[in-house]
């Protein structure tokens, strides 16, 4: 069956089977990757790296379309709150 | 610098068959992706999908296509975009991984632009609140992990890609409270018919509808507005039309894509021409360009098999072979393609569904407001800076498109935000600044 890691999502741990992508581990946390220019709360809409809405920080590199980003075991993940 | 007789753009089907077939005739074939792996959305990969035994369950078409790729000897670049043409014959594609990005130069002999499709979106009140996903977007998230299990969620949008998602999300396990298909039965009624001549597309659909017997499909219906919970702002529901009657459809998520528009990026700033949107191309997947190919989604929107035989023609003349024998059936695809189109035309009620505070560029968070005060797309980004954010237009050049009739001109280099030093530095192994340019 499926092996499970840990992400770290604005402090939280995450367990995520291997394999999944960072936004899906943003959205299980309930958080927002980002605040818009008007300050709303957004999440992944495409899903496939177009829209740049999933944009967070992950391992302190900033903007990362994390739709695109597979999950590694603690990572750290950050975004706008 | 990578050089490669064969450069192919794209690891989705069109591009996989385009590699596969040129790589077998002997060219050295590089297939650029900017995924983490092959198969484009479609063959999207992802987190292992078991079924009930905990067997590992495998699309076979997808598998055969990928062992072909694998024994082909052509060579894959995952994580790579193609964000800059410089010169002749040659890209710019940038890495991005954990640690930072790379950059690389690619030279070619000959150009396969496989570049697939996007989703189209429309603006309608609270489209952007969080729980409101592309309706391919929400597919792709699943597969990457995001769990839906026991979630109730509204499929609503347009085209056949709606049954597609609803049947996955319901293998795992999300309760589908009904698809909205904004075509009209009789719009429908003639596609459904011709699908009959295409056995392999008419085994899909009823493998959709096995799945989804006690899934209501409501042709002629649309969503107007997402309601937000008031205390949790998260989306509370759904309200839908049919033009006639209204009612409130609750979920926990709603799923909306419009059909598909093409990824002409790259094509158009090698100069291909475009005809009414999509990249011309002869019969061999010629474009206007010598020596570039164009295969699948971005020279018509027609699915996996149009893609499949388009890629393999432009494989097989990108390495001085004849695709001769595959013609009349690229021409069949072409006729579906066409159906597909006339099937899913947008209605114009569409139009009128932003209110004047909807925002319609995400990215800039530029209000329909504030958009229908001008008079063009150029007009629109000097003023408003709509479209100027770092999906460049993509999401909100189609909107504008059927909402105000807008044409997007000029693409120009960088084709995606990238570092500023991504143009300042030769091919590197070395970490770069992050900030988007």
């Amino acid at each position: 069956m499926p092996e499970s890691i840990t992400v770290l999502v604005n402090g939280m741990p995450v367990q995520m089977q291997a394999g999944s992508i960072v936004s899906a581990a943003l959205l299980k946390a309930g958080e927002p990757c980002r605040l818009s220019v008007t300050a709303e709360p957004r999440t992944a809409l495409c899903g496939m790296g177009i829209c740049f809405e999933c944009r967070a920080t992950v391992n302190g590199v900033r903007h990362r379309r994390t739709c695109q980003m597979i999950c590694c075991d603690g990572m750290v993940v950050e975004s706008d709150r | 610098m990578k050089h490669a007789d064969v450069i192919v753009v794209g690891a989705g089907p069109a591009g996989i068959a385009a590699a596969t077939a040129a790589a077998r005739h002997g060219r050295s074939v590089l297939l650029v992706d900017d995924n983490p792996g092959a198969g484009g959305q479609i063959w999207r990969g992802g987190i292992e999908n078991f079924d009930k035994a905990g067997e590992k369950r495998d699309d076979p078409a997808k598998t055969k296509a990928l062992k072909g790729l694998v024994s082909s000897g052509a060579t894959l670049l995952s994580g790579f975009r193609v964000f800059d043409a410089p010169g002749p014959s040659e890209l710019r594609a940038i890495g991005e991984t954990s640690e930072g990005t790379e950059v690389v130069t690619l030279r070619y002999d000959r150009l396969i632009l496989a570049t697939g499709a996007r989703e189209r979106f429309l603006p309608f009140p609270g489209w952007t609140l969080p729980g409101v996903f592309g309706a391919g977007g929400l597919q792709a998230l699943v597969k990457g992990g995001f769990a839906v299990e026991g979630k109730r969620v509204v499929v609503a949008g347009s085209g056949p890609l709606l049954l597609a998602v609803a049947a996955h999300l319901h293998e795992y396990k999300a309760s589908i409270a009904c698809i909205a298909e904004q075509a009209t039965t009789s719009q429908l009624a003639p596609f459904a018919s011709s699908l009959l001549s295409y056995p392999s597309k008419v085994w899909q659909g009823i493998s959709y509808r096995a799945t989804l017997y006690k899934t209501p499909y409501r042709t002629g219906s649309w969503p107007i507005s997402a309601m937000p919970n008031e205390a949790t702002g998260l989306l509370k529901s759904v309200q839908l039309t049919n033009g006639n009657k209204t009612w409130q459809e609750p979920c926990d998520m709603l799923a909306c894509g419009f059909h598909l528009v093409p990824n002409t990026e790259l094509a158009s700033l090698l100069n291909c021409k475009l005809q009414v949107g999509f990249v011309a191309v002869d019969e061999q997947q010629r474009t206007s360009v010598e020596n570039v190919y164009c295969a699948g989604e971005p020279t018509g929107i027609a699915g996996l098999d149009a893609a499949l035989i388009q890629g393999e023609i432009a494989g097989l003349v990108s390495a001085g072979q004849s695709a001769s024998h595959l013609h009349s059936r690229n021409l069949a695809e072409r006729r579906f393609g066409a159906r597909l189109e006339a099937a899913f035309r947008l209605r114009p009620e569409l139009r009128l569904l932003p209110a004047l505070e909807t925002i319609v560029c995400r990215c800039e968070d530029v209000t329909y407001e504030d958009l229908a005060a001008r008079s063009s797309w150029t007009d629109a980004k000097l003023q408003t800076r709509c479209g100027m954010g770092p999906c460049q237009g993509r999401i909100c050049g189609p909107a504008t498109q059927t909402l105000f009739g807008w044409t997007p001109k000029s693409v120009r280099p960088p084709l995606f935000p990238v570092p500023v030093s991504a143009f300042c530095v030769h091919d590197s192994q070395q970490t770069v600044s992050e900030e988007i340019a």
